[in-house]
């Protein structure tokens, strides 16, 4: 028996055995570091209405604002908010029919309760701004300045035939692996 | 073109979000450890989809990735080795 070994009982630990007991416990709390959630929202937008893209927004600048990375998947109806123009070039007969009833930009956005063709969307805009409330354009704009990571699903653009030139700049196309990569991640998932 | 060692090729041109990865994760349970699976695909957002496999599972790593030309269709090739 050395000097640094030390008796318990009828058990002698030996320091060798205390080194290994050390680098085993190093290593659970390395992999358990490593699963731990970061200071990250993940964002998936499903919803293409006013209302629900507003709440979309008004949760990413806030958490952006708290210093949280923010990252949002647009996909499906989604993806209207992050169109800037409509065109018809290259589209299928059924791809065509649903570009000519989707918005073409973020300003023709319908509201999911009482759009009355369009009149419930104003109403709301009017609304907000008589109350100060920043236009969903300035949220979006505001996001973007924040660094708020934007993904576009790449599988449901090419479903919607969505063309490239029809969607703003400065997206990042993903699907769902990268999608995961960040909401597993994250500490807060929100599906709008 | 890079000249990454492979052992086997899984073809997922065509193949849209989320089988590329998904056919790839069963490919690479085939292999040894060590192993290299080169994975060819059509879809874009596989690069950033097999960024975020390699980052969050615990078996495989990328060691690269790089995008071709085949008859004006950009093919985006994914090398993946089984750590485990």
């Amino acid at each position: 028996m050395s000097v640094s070994d030390v008796t318990s009982g009828d058990k002698t630990v030996t320091l060798e055995m205390l080194q290994e007991q050390l680098l085993t416990l190093e290593q659970r709390v390395e992999q358990v570091e490593e699963s731990l959630p970061e200071d990250k929202i993940a964002l998936i937008v499903f919803s293409g209405e006013l209302d629900k893209v507003l709440a979309a927004f008004v949760i990413a600048n806030g958490a952006a604002a708290l210093g949280q990375e923010v990252s949002m998947f647009f996909t499906f109806w989604g993806l209207n908010v992050l169109k800037k123009k409509g065109s018809l070039a290259g589209k299928s007969v059924f791809q065509k029919m649903m570009s000519v009833m989707s918005p073409d930009t973020t300003t023709e956005l319908p509201v999911s309760k009482m759009n009355y063709f369009g009149v419930g969307a104003k109403m709301l805009r009017k609304m907000m701004q008589d109350k100060n409330v920043d236009s969903l354009e300035d949220m979006i704009a505001m996001s973007r300045e924040m660094g708020v990571t934007m993904l576009a699903c790449e599988m449901s653009r090419d479903v919607m035939g969505i063309n490239d030139d029809e969607l703003v700049e400065g997206l990042e196309r993903a699907g769902v692996a990268a999608f995961l990569a960040e909401s597993l991640r994250s500490r807060t998932n929100l599906f709008i | 073109m890079n000249d990454v060692h492979f052992d086997d090729t899984l073809d997922t041109k065509g193949l849209n979000c989320p089988m590329p990865v998904v056919k790839a994760r069963k490919k690479v349970g085939e292999l040894d450890n060590g192993q290299v699976l080169r994975i060819l695909s059509t879809d874009r957002g596989s690069i950033k989809d097999f960024q975020g496999w390699a980052k969050i599972a615990k078996n495989v790593e990328l060691l690269a990735q790089e995008t071709e030309t085949e008859n004006g269709d950009e093919i985006y090739v994914h090398f993946v080795q089984k750590t485990s």
